[in-house]
């Protein structure tokens, strides 16, 4: 006989949720943290939280088709003989030759080189496909110092000395045997197969005044004649700035956690580094603090997606931005019409991060030639210049409805956030109020 | 041979000019003098000149060298020969911190001794150390061989890949996965070969030395190995 008192229904722990009872079995069961490719998968104040204002009474809008909205930016202009003068402000983010398969590099370099911006190495060296298809490349100076030697960093457009990344900051990184294959082992003088460390930190200086050395020994080597980038993750973005500056970058590169890695372990990408939104002020307010905004450009990443997430970042104060997951999707990563193969994989178009397996079905992150055949470089460099010159339309029109006849005209004023903590991030008011909490106190 | 004055002329001017020297000038012999320290002196250089340094120098002397051959009649900062891709470095004093970090190739000759972090993550350099050598030298030691006349500080060749490390004196500890190797007949020649060029031959006999290298545990990631990490 049931009772005639209604039961109190299976209730699950929010705590203990299906997704991190999974993990701890996991874990349980294999006795290795998750290692993925990718960004943060958890909700994070983001540039969706933020809305131009547009233009009113007081600001006049330009003519969509008919005003000019130059797209254009310089970068290097500091100490550099040969600045970089790119069409537009979106460049790809260093991606090694390694964690990417050749034809995929050469995709990124055609339709980058299309679309008039720049492309940057990663953790593996100078490839030929990269070099010959990028109009204008930066080479990564990393910890690692795979590759590295001095005739590369000659025929770079740029040196971009890493010192983290935002999926990541304050660690190395780790290219499993599976791909490595005979020419990234010997890119990189290691055995094939076998699982490459990648530093954390640099093994020949520690410290922001031994990096002003370093950057003086870089110069010398290239005769002044290259920009010089220090990129850092979103960890203290006002300091590492101002020391970034100090140490005489010209470029400084901020990536927030949202930014993408090869492979590294999933409770470091989610639980280590800021948010790109919080972190742009930061670094914007360190380069004003210095009366260095504009004269040491400000290059953010991080979960940039669209013409309007680039037209946001460059209202909070950055000169350009790089893209990489959304470079990645645009070649065809986790596109839905190789859903069975992601099937077979265990998991979905949309969700395969498991870029380090080299299992990649679209051939963009494996080393195995019968995966990265599948991959046309010239559709691929296509489709990404199609997505930049879309994302920097995007970009104009917002810029153009808010008179602005430059993206780098766009400013803080033109924004408004829809949420207090995005407010108090970005620094811009909270949408229908003046309220910047932290800055002027009540509404 | 051409003389140039650091002091009076400039570290700029120094590199420029001998990065115009591309091997197309008998103008091969330099010697460079009133360093005072200096930061950077002679990098990036690629082509097959003699260059001498009198006097000591501060961080990255030689840096990413090609081809020459440089003395350093002095002691060197930080970061000597770091990344050398060929040629010769000799530095007659003692060198500081990260001596031949990441060097691809050439060989570099310390006759005094050597900091901490000598030949951190090398990659196919010769180092020959005539003294000691610090703690955490060879760390992620990729290729090349390190020969060390005197006594070896801490945790030497961690997580060392396929570098070999010969050291004649004691070494203090060894670095996770780093272990004594046998010394075969072809190691006795490499050294022989190394302790010649290195300018040792007369110090040291190749029997002296004991062999380091990678147990090559680390290799692939095992969680039972976490402890070594």
């Amino acid at each position: 006989m049931t009772s005639e008192f209604p039961h109190t229904p299976p209730r699950k722990s929010y705590t203990f949720s299906d997704a991190v009872n999974a993990e701890i079995r996991r874990a349980a069961a294999t006795g290795i943290y998750d290692i993925r490719g990718g960004g943060t998968k958890r909700f994070l104040p983001h540039f969706d939280d933020l809305l131009f204002l547009g233009a009113s009474i007081s600001r006049y809008p330009l003519e969509g088709y008919r005003e000019k909205c130059a797209t254009d930016v310089w970068l290097g202009t500091r100490f550099a003989k040969k600045p970089i003068h790119l069409d537009i402000p979106v460049t790809i983010a260093g991606m090694s030759f390694g964690a990417l398969s050749g034809p995929a590099k050469e995709a990124l370099g055609r339709g980058a080189s299309e679309a008039g911006t720049s492309t940057t190495t990663g953790d593996g060296g100078m490839t030929e496909e990269e070099r010959g298809h990028s109009k204008t490349l930066i080479y990564q100076y990393l910890p690692s110092r795979y590759g590295m030697n001095p005739d590369d960093l000659r025929r770079a457009d740029a040196i971009e000395v890493v010192v983290g990344q935002g999926a990541k900051p304050g660690g190395g990184g780790m290219l499993l045997g599976q791909k490595i294959s005979d020419r990234v082992a010997m890119m990189r003088n290691l055995p094939k197969g076998i699982d490459q460390r990648s530093a954390c930190r640099h093994p020949d200086w520690t410290g922001p005044d031994d990096l002003e050395i370093k950057i003086l020994e870089i110069r010398e080597i290239t005769d002044w004649e290259k920009p010089i980038y220090v990129k850092v993750g979103g960890a203290r973005p006002y300091y590492d700035t101002a020391l970034a500056v100090k140490a005489g970058a010209d470029v400084v590169v901020l990536d927030g956690m949202q930014g993408g890695t090869a492979a590294t372990q999933d409770v470091f990408i989610e639980h280590v580094g800021q948010p790109i939104l919080a972190c742009i002020p930061q670094a914007v307010k360190a380069l004003q603090d210095l009366g260095m905004h504009r004269k040491v450009q400000l290059i953010v990443s991080g979960g940039i997606r669209t013409g309007a997430d680039v037209a946001k970042a460059m209202a909070l104060g950055a000169d350009a931005v790089a893209i990489g997951t959304a470079a990645l999707v645009a070649l065809g990563d986790n596109d839905p019409a190789l859903e069975a193969e992601y099937q077979k994989l265990q998991t979905t178009a949309g969700a395969y991060d498991d870029w380090h397996e080299g299992k990649d079905p679209a051939g963009i992150t494996t080393q195995d030639p019968e995966l990265y055949k599948r991959f046309d470089p010239v559709l691929g460099g296509r489709r990404l210049k199609n997505y930049l010159k879309v994302m920097t339309l995007e970009a104009q029109t917002i810029a153009r409805a808010c008179g602005k006849n430059h993206l780098h005209n766009l400013e803080p004023e033109d924004l408004c956030a829809l949420t207090i903590e995005a407010a108090a991030m970005a620094g811009v008011p909270l949408a229908g109020t003046g309220w910047i909490p932290g800055r002027n106190g009540g509404f | 041979m051409q003389t140039f004055d650091l002091a009076a002329r400039g570290l700029r001017e120094l590199n420029q000019t001998l990065h115009t020297l591309n091997g197309t000038t008998n103008q091969t012999a330099w010697e460079i003098v009133n360093t005072r320290g200096s930061h950077a002196i002679a990098v990036g250089v690629d082509a097959p000149l003699d260059i001498t340094v009198r006097g000591t120098t501060g961080y990255y002397c030689a840096g990413m060298n090609k081809q020459a051959t440089i003395r350093v009649k002095g002691s060197t900062g930080p970061g000597v020969a770091e990344n050398m891709m060929s040629g010769t470095v000799i530095v007659d004093g003692d060198a500081s911190q990260y001596a031949g970090a990441t060097g691809r190739g050439g060989l570099l000759v310390i006759k005094g001794n050597a900091s901490s972090r000598c030949g951190i993550s090398m990659k196919g350099i010769d180092i020959v150390v005539h003294g000691n050598i610090g703690h955490m030298s060879a760390f992620m030691a990729q290729s090349g061989n390190m020969v060390v006349l005197g006594d070896a500080g801490d945790a030497l060749g961690d997580s060392l890949y396929e570098a070999r490390l010969f050291v004649r004196g004691s070494v203090k500890s060894l670095g996770a996965d780093c272990i004594e190797k046998e010394m075969r007949a072809e190691h006795l020649e490499l050294l022989e070969d190394l302790l010649r060029r290195g300018e040792a031959d007369a110090k040291a006999k190749p029997e002296e030395f004991r062999r380091y290298g990678s147990a090559r545990k680390l290799y692939n990631f095992n969680i039972d190995n976490a402890d070594a990490y």
